[in-house]
């Protein structure tokens, strides 16, 4: 069959090959899930139920329901972050579609978008969507996988056009404070680039509030926010996320948006309506949970002889593997039944690592480290 | 929060957590926590640890019904006097003074329907202060003790994803 150069050139996720190997076993623990083990808050729930029941099943405003937009510019007054609703703010599919948008907005064929690397997997072939070339800078583990100035020069990060973000960092669990992120702003101003800030876990630290680039100096106007509902309200499967960034920038994502969406499920936008009305004690009892097991996933890592770094947002812990990563990955899935994802599928800078969620049960959870524990001692 | 405060969260959601796991959670050191679990026992803020029990999945489980009781107090005779009547009984489970229609609501376990109609009228109704008692048998538990009773929520999540 006739296929694009870019389809045929894109290359299979290393998460593949881990969720085949799982998939064929039944007695697997899986701490390889990049998603909450906690379904969406019942409110936000039966508001959804509600809705379909009222019979409100239309397409709504391209950029999302007016209320919704109001509603999500107020909760992010909590993180000093203001964004006129009627004009700097698109509620998007997950928020997966906001980062997809904003690069199809801003990057042109041929251009360099500097990406904070370990990173979500999705972030490159992003880039190579808009005929963009990815350009991985290296965090390291010695700055607890935040990313410095020295890092983005040794890169070449300079001759980038626009620079892909993201804390609380899915793989590492790293998050960054504002201090850490003025020297990246200072970078980014220095060499005009754009910045795209995934701060989808933002809900999700653990260590003092989430701090957000956009609010350092000469930041807000080079810099698109994206962020949903799917991680701290546990609504990933509702695929509801948005951007936040200067009116040029949104209305330009919103030029994309609606020729290939149109608009974000209706329904999901009742669900996060209700959300943000109404959840925040159930934000907190999940951040809570997650709290603690987060610190019981890195103490036990830790008395295993792991080094295992202060990972302080999302739910992931990023130890070191005691041997190749991916190989270590395989044996223990094959010996002991239980799946992580070893670090170099989020780049080669990952390798070495391995990326353990802890969105599971505390029970379950305590299985796995036993397992992991007792493999190491065989070993 | 306070250490106790954190070890009273971990426990009040499993009392079987060991201590060196409550450390690991809390980020406490064990002998903090034993400290901490010493002291809200000494304070009685816990008073015990129990199994959250389905007792219709109990071959010869044991009924329940909570019961509600109007008192009429005098000068010699608190709800305080009154509770301390009625909490003797071991059928007793459970005491609450409750706002509302009537003032206490009571908790009885008993091995048959017989056993709690009879422990009412013998021993509850007949005391002096007691004026009413209204028994509600429990037909069916969805949820105790924080927990849904069901069978084993499958998760239907991918096993690996992004």
């Amino acid at each position: 069959m006739r296929l694009s150069d870019r389809a045929r050139d894109l290359p299979e996720s290393g998460i593949r090959k881990f969720f085949e190997l799982a998939e064929a076993r039944d007695d697997v623990i899986s701490l390889g899930v990049g998603e909450p083990d906690f379904s969406a808050p019942w409110a936000a729930r039966t508001a959804a139920i509600d809705s379909l029941e009222r019979g409100k099943t239309s397409y709504t405003s391209n950029r999302g329901m007016a209320a919704l937009r109001e509603r999500i510019a107020v909760h992010h007054e909590r993180y000093d972050q203001t964004y006129d609703p009627a004009g700097e703010v698109l509620v998007t599919t997950g928020a997966s579609e906001a980062v997809d948008l904003a690069l199809r907005a801003i990057v042109d064929p041929g251009d360099t978008v500097a990406i904070q690397s370990p990173a979500y997997i999705s972030y490159g072939p992003g880039v190579r969507f808009s005929g963009g070339d990815p350009l991985p800078v290296t965090t390291r583990v010695e700055n607890d996988f935040v990313l410095t100035y020295d890092d983005l020069e040794r890169a070449g990060a300079g001759d980038a056009e626009a620079l892909m973000i993201c804390y609380p960092n899915n793989p590492t669990g790293a998050t960054a404070s504002r201090d850490d992120l003025a020297e990246i702003a200072e970078f980014a101003r220095e060499h005009d680039l754009m910045v795209l800030s995934d701060e989808i876990y933002a809900g999700l630290t653990y260590r003092g509030d989430h701090a957000s680039i956009a609010t350092l100096p000469g930041m807000r106007e080079r810099t698109i926010v994206f962020n949903g509902f799917s991680k701290a309200y546990a609504m990933t499967g509702l695929r509801l996320g948005y951007a936040l960034g200067p009116s040029e920038a949104i209305d330009a994502m919103n030029r994309i948006h609606q020729y290939t969406m149109l608009s974000a499920p209706t329904t999901a936008q009742y669900a996060a309506l209700e959300a943000l009305q109404s959840c925040d004690d159930d934000v907190q009892e999940m951040r809570n949970q997650y709290d603690r097991r987060r610190r019981f996933v890195i103490s036990r890592f830790r008395d295993m002889g792991l080094d295992c770094f202060e990972a302080t947002g999302a739910f992931y812990a990023f130890p070191e593997a005691p041997y190749d990563d991916e190989q270590f990955a395989e044996d223990l899935l094959h010996e002991k039944g239980v799946a992580l994802v070893p670090g170099r599928v989020f780049g080669e800078e990952g390798y070495g690592h391995l990326r353990v969620s802890y969105a599971t049960g505390m029970s379950e959870l305590k299985e796995a480290l036993n397992r992991i524990d007792a493999f190491l001692d065989e070993r | 929060m306070d250490a106790e405060r954190e070890v009273l969260d971990v426990l009040a959601r499993n009392a079987r957590e060991d201590i060196d796991d409550i450390a690991a959670q809390t980020g406490l050191d064990a002998d903090a926590v034993a400290d901490a679990i010493d002291a809200l026992e000494a304070d009685s803020v816990v008073h015990g640890y129990q199994a959250v029990v389905d007792w219709d999945r109990v071959d010869e489980g044991k009924i329940r019904a909570v019961v509600e009781i109007n008192v009429e107090l005098d000068r010699e005779t608190g709800y305080e006097q009154v509770a301390d009547q009625i909490a003797k009984f071991p059928a007793v489970d459970a005491l609450h003074l409750v706002s509302g229609d009537y003032d206490f609501a009571v908790e009885v376990l008993g091995e048959t329907m017989e056993d709690v109609s009879r422990f009412i009228s013998e021993q509850v109704a007949p005391m002096p202060e007691v004026t009413q008692t209204v028994t509600h048998y429990i037909m069916e538990t969805y949820k105790d003790g924080g927990i849904r009773f069901e069978d084993g929520d499958d998760d239907d999540r991918l096993s690996v994803s992004p």
